[in-house]
């Protein structure tokens, strides 16, 4: 901090108080305790993930893997539908990403097109949706009049438009330059030119903090799934997950069934569980996000920040 | 002016009008997007007048005028229900409002380490918990408190008591749990935008502080809460005008058999009486209305109430 040198030489010259000694005491555990119970979920799934299933089931795994083997990370492959799932996860990020990106950044930057007719009220058309919503019944109803539901496209046709996304990249693309787009049109640029080759390159801070948290939302979205999916085929993996927590018991069996492997059989460390399926499907739905998020953190403070301007 | 000039003129006029409806056109097929997913949901509204009944068509359906928005009050039983409903909402965003100094706190405390990779690593870890899902949330804690897990064994072991305890089916403390998983999932996140806060205050302010002989608490009081205060604010009034919202999917995931009577928010309980088997379309949608129109009202009072104090809006 700012002050750090000032405070330094003040206490360097003078003894530490106590009452200093006794706070940063208290706060230095305080936080190292609510560290520990932030943390602490993440790494006992793992770990038992990868512990004998025998000990891992009894609950006597607490702070550190005992007996490891990865065969859990086989078996799951072989639960219905998980690695379905975890393709129409990947997907619908993918492309509800892009969706998002492209969608938001090319509305926010028309917005931006003085000249546009009636430009004021379409804007508002499209920022006052952020204020209302009908209910979860009429937008049942909606998707389905539309036939959308029970198809891929329910994932990621209505995360094109976002408002909020769409307020950013005006806001962001107002406080660039005007002269670039001006120079370019001199040149003969019409507007989808000037927006793909001056536009995109020029928005790539604020279009790569919006990606990261479009991507994040893709991948834990769980309530359109719930609402609008009937099809099995189309579960995404935090449905999949889900399900799997209150049918572990008999989704162990099916492993165990569909093993043909004989040298498993009667191996109690390897043979599954319903806390070592329950476990190891917990990591792999929760290890994208822990291989991606030391990346994106540099986002996070660009990320809420932007929460604050308005539309 | 000829002829000549006047024809150019109106020719340019004729451009200019035609590229500003082009840029219209271009944008049209988001506009029709928007209208789809957010405004004709609202036509949809008309269900709630009439007695829906899913595989028959509307216009097959009976229409019973405002039936459904009085019916939650029509008796004892349904009202005492509905009561409920609304305490769990009440209570849940009660909680959230009455601590939502926490992060703030979290921030001022977090400031005062002076170490910074320990600082670093508290950050990291208590951001960690915002981006998981809160099926991801529910797995992790069927896996910490179920019988056999990490809660229970450890408590067993070090002799705190000898049943293994059923947290997750808990009916008593459910305000409680779920208040606490938002505190561990939001916390560390929502105090970002308090530490960025506590960086931009002018650092002259601490040095002149220390000059008049302030210690350290006193400017933690005097300087970083106050400087934070406008930021609390204006969070603090837009967690009222989502009183109503508490959103489905945390509820929705931990919600059984034994906490249900106390877990089902508003939102949750829209969710189950609608597409929760029970065919209740109609009668969600009705009150999907009147939330609307509470949350609306919530919003603009809180609007003109920060205009009023602040002298800006936060829309």
């Amino acid at each position: 901090m700012a002050n750090d040198d000032f405070q330094g030489k003040v206490v360097q010259s003078k003894k530490r108080p106590l009452s200093y000694i006794l706070f940063d005491s208290f706060n230095y555990v305080l936080f190292a305790l609510f560290t520990l119970i932030c943390a602490y979920p993440f790494y006992y799934v793992i770990i038992n993930s990868i512990s004998a299933n025998d000990i891992s089931a009894r609950g006597e795994v607490l702070w550190y893997p005992v007996g490891v083997h990865f065969r859990n990370y086989v078996s799951v492959t072989q639960l219905n539908g998980l690695l379905r799932s975890a393709g129409i996860s990947v997907a619908r990020t993918v492309i509800g990403t892009t969706g998002t990106c492209m969608g938001c950044s090319f509305l926010g930057f028309m917005f931006t097109q003085e000249k546009m007719w009636h430009r004021k009220f379409w804007y508002r058309f499209v920022v006052a949706t952020m204020y209302f919503s009908a209910g979860i019944i009429p937008h049942y109803i909606t998707m389905k009049t539309l036939g959308l539901t029970n198809t891929f496209w329910i994932y990621v046709v209505p995360a094109i438009v976002q408002p909020y996304n769409i307020i950013l990249i005006k806001t962001y693309i107002e406080n660039t330059p005007k002269e670039l787009q001006e120079a370019a049109e001199v040149d003969g640029a019409g507007i989808t030119k000037v927006f793909f080759s001056i536009m995109l390159p020029l928005i790539k801070p604020i279009l790569a903090t919006i990606a990261i948290f479009a991507a994040v939302g893709q991948w834990n979205a769980f309530q359109d799934t719930l609402i609008y999916i009937t099809d099995s085929k189309l579960n995404t993996l935090q449905f999949t997950l889900y399900q799997y927590i209150n049918q572990a018991a008999s989704l162990a069996r099916m492993v165990e069934a569909n093993n043909g492997d004989l040298s498993v059989l009667g191996n109690s460390a390897v043979q599954q569980t319903a806390t070592s399926v329950r476990m190891t499907v917990a990591v792999v739905v929760v290890l994208p996000i822990l291989f991606v998020y030391p990346i994106f953190q540099r986002f996070f403070v660009k990320g809420i920040m932007i929460g604050a301007v308005k539309g | 002016m000829d002829s000549n000039q006047i024809q150019t003129a109106n020719r340019l006029r004729a451009r200019k009008k035609w590229y500003s409806i082009k840029l219209f056109l271009i944008i049209i097929p988001f506009l029709v997007l928007v209208f789809l997913f957010s405004y004709y949901p609202l036509y949809g509204w008309r269900y709630a007048l009439y007695d829906y009944r899913p595989p028959y068509k509307l216009s097959d359906c009976e229409f019973v005028g405002f039936k459904w928005f009085t019916t939650l009050f029509s008796n004892a039983t349904k009202r005492k229900a509905f009561l409920q409903v609304m305490k769990n909402t009440f209570v849940m965003s009660g909680l959230h409002i009455i601590f939502s100094w926490i992060p703030m706190a979290f921030a001022i405390l977090l400031n005062e380490i002076k170490l910074t990779p320990y600082k670093k690593v508290v950050q990291t870890l208590t951001t960690l918990p915002h981006f998981i899902s809160w099926v991801l949330v529910y797995t992790l804690a069927y896996s910490l408190l179920s019988n056999s897990g990490a809660v229970n064994t450890f408590a067993i072991q070090s002799g705190w008591y000898t049943e293994p305890k059923l947290f997750l089916q808990d009916s008593e403390h459910t305000y409680l749990f779920m208040w606490l998983l938002g505190i561990w999932k939001g916390t560390g996140w929502s105090a970002i935008m308090y530490i960025a806060a506590i960086a931009g205050i002018d650092s002259e302010l601490y040095d002149a502080a220390y000059v008049d002989g302030a210690n350290r608490f006193q400017t933690m009081w005097h300087i970083t809460v106050p400087s934070l205060l406008p930021t609390f604010f204006v969070l603090l009034l837009l967690n009222v005008a989502s009183f109503l919202n508490n959103g489905v999917e945390q509820y929705y995931v931990f919600q059984n058999s034994f906490n249900k009577e106390k877990i089902q928010v508003l939102d949750l309980y829209v969710y189950n009486l609608g597409l929760g088997g029970q065919g209740g379309y109609s009668v969600a949608t009705a009150i999907s209305i009147m939330k609307s129109f509470v949350s609306l009202t919530l919003l603009f009072s809180v609007n003109s109430l920060s205009k009023l104090l602040r002298g800006d809006s936060i829309l």
